[in-house]
């Protein structure tokens, strides 16, 4: 990054929930940290300087710093985003930083959403189950490209574990696989190179903590920072479910 | 002394790392993986243009095969290459390709029929052949002759990150997330394993495996302005170094992309030229053809950096506030284009410029954003200083890339290197020459000896500070360790850096209990500077100019004495510079010899022996004229029998059915 030093003339006042579980010492409380704006500012160059400049041991989680990963999800003035590309001109001057709720807390703004996200791809089986081995040095198998774009358009999700935080019923229970899970299913079930039916799918999610808790609150869709069109898999998933769920649900 | 019994260590779970998991997990070994952050965070996430094969679906592919692709790659390296590596990865690129389509990956695929394309800045028609329909398409990319990059929109890395770590999932491989390598187990010519940091309690545990594999990525972090991700700070490659037996290549090859956003040094993938977006300067002139008459804005990355340099030196560029830049523009492709095939782009300038990329110019200028150099292995991924220890990916230097490495050719490298050292992972572990019995005690020694540099690093203040050395560094090297260098700057690079290094050894952060990230920059300071000296150190003996690698006081390619590979040993824990030494590259074995690359300088020193291979070699095709190519090929470099033999097949194509 080229160093940008021009100062926007606003004090910025960081509001961020601290705690360190593995500090005995430790219990949640705010802390305030001010700096200058610099034009252009995001969160992910605010924290750093915080980081570099007040407070050597405030933990939070950026990797690609490009909206791509999916790392630095937080409450950004209580709801759901990333903060990397959250310019700090479009809030504040005071901005209110949170971890992401449901997921384990590691310390301050860091959470576990990696072990959320395993879990979650284990339950569900978030990969192909195909027929068989591959012929790797035949003609690969042809896709109708209209199909490999819808695909695609459900792979985007970056597991950032935004929709989970924003969903009312992932809070109340916990073992709910949230708008990311409902949404892998809807992207498998829809790629025919994936041999698993409905009967399958229904084993998986055909239950409360499946599609059936979510409560359509929809605040999933709502946060969810790369556009994906969450409403509409899990009205189409829970629609294919019900069906199942009359003619017998699981095999 | 908590310990973690392993048959296969893979430290890194980006593409290459995932990759070589399940191959050696599928032979029925035990397999460990190590990651700093989620597997699926890993920097792969980010490729965004596509993955290079040579599958001539797509009708401006027609005709392409691996001879094609060895080709450009041999070009694209400036023939610092191992051309043994290019032929089993070439070969082998169609097969992950298609390997991926079967595990899930959305490629974009070929429509039949015309459709609208931008090319040299004109609109024109393609027509896709009704055969091809639905196979897997391709787009164009710098410094190649077909359009061969296979690709999900600008979602490449991601979609492969998420299907290959998917996959690792499926094959029960676990991944042990937000740990972090500090130091390999080792006794000088065997590795066991590594002492590993818990990044969310701190604590030390000592992983002991029979094979331990490096594939931690790139070090773009050594440099301020980069397209990396802040994890890439090339802690794998230090690790090895500092064993003091195991040699890093060619750490002075970087590479600097030509089109990053100013200021934030984001990059914007190299498919926006590939699909006809152009270059221009503070006039709106399209400067490019001005330079490279023959591949414009589509010369190999190397060539298009020092050509925008030396526009902006030439005062043709934009002055913003932070500095100079250029102009990309892809307007011209359309608003229906950039938001089905270049959405992260869209993003990305929306996001971090507040533009709008269908009606609005990118600022661009180069910036680092690749490493050929890393870890030296063997052709499969075995070190041959440490026997036990593997490395691919980015991490390491099979030496498929040489000076330049192409568009497209590294998520590529990551699967196939995934393919192939997977294998020789697995007979390795099978072969007698792994047996042995752990000593304990060295696993200990090494254990307490990280313990003890990590609690020396603790405690009273007034020590140095880590963020502020890791600063200096990174704007020294971005300064002059960059695209344009010359000796006396380099001269002062290593100067600097050896003084930051001793500095560093004066680190002071406070003692505090879990992740201590003061902590981790102290540690990762000190190895990151021994790399930017490996880099520095390497850039100021090679008084040549190859690919990406440019002196301005020695402009030419010089074969006659740079035809080989700078290796750098750490020899002294405490010392304060690396220890450089060569392998030559044998002309007369080459398939390709030295030349031209069809772009960039043509003024290059020869080496004695290109005449006479060249002859050799055209005698030979000569000879063999009208024979099968691939019987040609294996005249001239026979390398089939280094793949394993899964991966022997030839890849058949519309134009080549296998029967
Ligand atoms: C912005 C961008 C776009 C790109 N686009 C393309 C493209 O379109 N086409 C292309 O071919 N190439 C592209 N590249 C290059 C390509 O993405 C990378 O070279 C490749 O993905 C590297 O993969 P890898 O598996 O070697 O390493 P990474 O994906 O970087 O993975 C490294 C892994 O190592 C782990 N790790 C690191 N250090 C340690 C440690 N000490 N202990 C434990 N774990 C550790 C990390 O957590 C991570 O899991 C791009 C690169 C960038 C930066």
């Amino acid at each position: 990054m080229y160093e940008d030093t021009s100062l926007t003339g606003r004090r910025l006042r960081l509001r961020i929930l601290r705690h360190n579980p593995q500090d005995p010492g430790s219990s949640p409380r705010f802390e305030t940290f001010e700096l200058d704006e610099t034009d252009g500012m995001t969160l992910f160059i605010a924290l750093n300087e915080v980081r570099a400049t007040l407070d050597a041991s405030l933990q939070f989680d950026f990797v690609c710093r490009a909206g791509i990963c999916g790392s630095c999800g937080m409450l950004i003035d209580g709801r759901p985003g990333l903060a990397c590309r959250t310019l700090t001109r479009d809030i504040g001057p005071e901005i209110t930083l949170a971890p992401l709720p449901v997921f384990e807390l590691i310390g301050d703004l860091s959470v576990d959403t990696g072990k959320w996200m395993r879990a979650m791809a284990e339950r569900l089986e978030t990969w192909v189950h195909a027929a068989g081995e591959p012929a790797l040095d035949r003609l690969e198998a042809r896709m109708d490209p209209d199909l490999a774009e819808q695909i695609y358009e459900l792979d985007r999700c970056i597991e950032c574990g935004c929709c989970v935080a924003g969903c009312g019923t992932a809070r109340m229970r916990p073992d709910f696989v949230g708008a990311v899970g409902v949404n892998k299913l809807a992207r498998f079930r829809l790629d025919p190179r994936d041999t698993r039916d409905d009967a399958a799918y229904y084993d998986l999610v055909g239950t409360e903590e499946g599609v059936f808790g979510c409560m359509t609150l929809l605040g999933c869709e709502d946060v969810c920072p790369k556009g994906l069109s969450l409403a509409a898999q899990l009205a189409f998933v829970r629609r294919r479910m019900a069906l199942q769920g009359l003619r017998g649900g699981s095999r | 002394m908590k310990v973690v019994w392993t048959d296969v260590l893979v430290i890194g779970g980006g593409l290459a790392g995932l990759r070589t998991a399940v191959g050696a997990a599928r032979h029925g070994l035990e397999v460990v993986v190590l990651s700093l952050v989620p597997a699926k965070r890993s920097h792969s996430a980010a490729a965004m243009g596509g993955m290079q094969a040579s599958l001539a679906n797509a009708v401006k592919g027609e005709g392409d095969n691996e001879d094609a692709h060895f080709e450009d790659t041999v070009r694209g390296s400036d023939w610092g290459a191992d051309q043994r590596v290019v032929r089993m990865f070439v070969h082998t690129a169609p097969k992950a390709v298609r390997e991926l389509a079967a595990w899930g990956v959305p490629w974009n695929r070929v429509r039949s029929g015309a459709r609208d394309a931008v090319i040299n800045g004109e609109h024109v028609t393609l027509t896709e052949r009704a055969e091809a329909h639905g196979l897997i398409t391709a787009r164009d990319f710098g410094g190649t002759k077909k359009w061969r990059t296979a690709f999900v929109s600008d979602g490449t890395g991601h979609s492969m990150l998420y299907t290959v770590g998917d996959r690792a999932i499926a094959e029960g491989v676990a991944v042990h997330e937000r740990t972090e390598a500090l130091a390999l187990v080792h006794d000088g010519r065997r590795c066991y394993g590594a002492i590993v940091r818990d990044l969310r309690s701190g604590e030390l545990v000592a992983y002991v495996a029979t094979a331990t594999c490096i594939a931690t990525g790139g070090y773009g972090r050594l440099y301020q302005v980069t397209t990396n991700a802040v994890i890439n700070q090339g802690i794998g490659a230090a690790i090895a170094l500092e064993t003091g037996v195991v040699g890093l290549g060619n750490m002075e090859a970087v590479q600097f992309h030509p089109t990053c956003i100013v200021p934030a040094g984001i990059l914007v993938t190299e498919g926006c030229r590939g699909d006809g977006g152009l270059l221009r300067d503070a006039a709106g002139h399209r400067f490019m053809p001005d330079y490279e008459p023959e591949k414009k804005e589509l010369a190999s990355r190397d060539v298009v950096s020092r050509r925008m340099e030396e526009h902006i030196r030439n005062g043709k560029a934009v002055q913003a506030r932070h500095g100079a830049h250029l102009w990309l523009d892809i307007t011209l492709l359309g608003p229906d284009h950039i938001h089905r095939r270049l959405r992260e782009v869209y993003e990305i300038c929306r996001y971090f410029l507040g533009i709008d990329p269908t009606k609005d110019w990118i600022p661009v200028r180069p910036a680092q954003h690749y490493s050929m150099g890393g870890i030296r292995t063997d052709l499969h991924g075995h070190s041959p200083h440490l026997r036990g220890l593997f490395a691919c990916g980015e991490a390491a230097c099979w030496d498929l890339h040489g000076f330049n490495r192409l568009g497209g050719n590294s998520v590529a490298e990551t699967v196939v290197a995934g393919m192939i050292v997977g294998e020789a992972i697995a007979d390795w572990c099978a072969s007698a020459a792994a047996d042995a019995t752990v000593p304990v005690g060295l696993v200990r020694e090494h254990h307490d000896r990280v313990r003890g540099e990590l609690d020396a690093l603790q405690g009273a203040a007034g020590g140095e500070n880590p963020t502020a050395l890791m600063a200096q560094m990174q704007r020294l090297m971005t300064d002059q360790v960059c695209v344009f260098r010359t000796g006396p700057t380099l001269q002062m690079a290593v100067e600097e850096l050896t003084e930051l290094l001793r500095r560093s050894r004066r680190l002071r952060v406070p003692r505090l209990p879990g992740a201590n990230p003061a902590l981790a920059d102290a540690y990762r300071v000190q190895k990151m500077l021994r790399l930017a000296l490996c880099v520095t150190v390497g850039a100021l003996a090679r008084t040549e100019s190859r690919g990406a690698h440019f002196r301005e006081d020695h402009p030419r390619r010089n074969d006659r004495d740079w035809l080989k590979r700078t290796l750098a040993f750490w020899p002294r824990p405490d010392g304060d510079e690396p220890a450089l030494s060569y392998e030559t590259l044998d002309v007369m074995a080459m398939e390709l010899p030295p030349g031209w690359r069809g772009y960039g300088a043509r003024d290059h020193i020869d080496h004695p022996d290109t005449e006479s291979r060249r002859a050799q070699v055209d005698a030979l095709r000569a000879q063999l004229a009208g024979a099968d190519r691939h019987a040609i090929q294996s005249e001239l470099m026979p390398f089939l029998e280094e793949l394993p033999p899964a991966l022997r097949g030839r890849n058949e194509r519309l134009a080549e059915p296998i029967a």
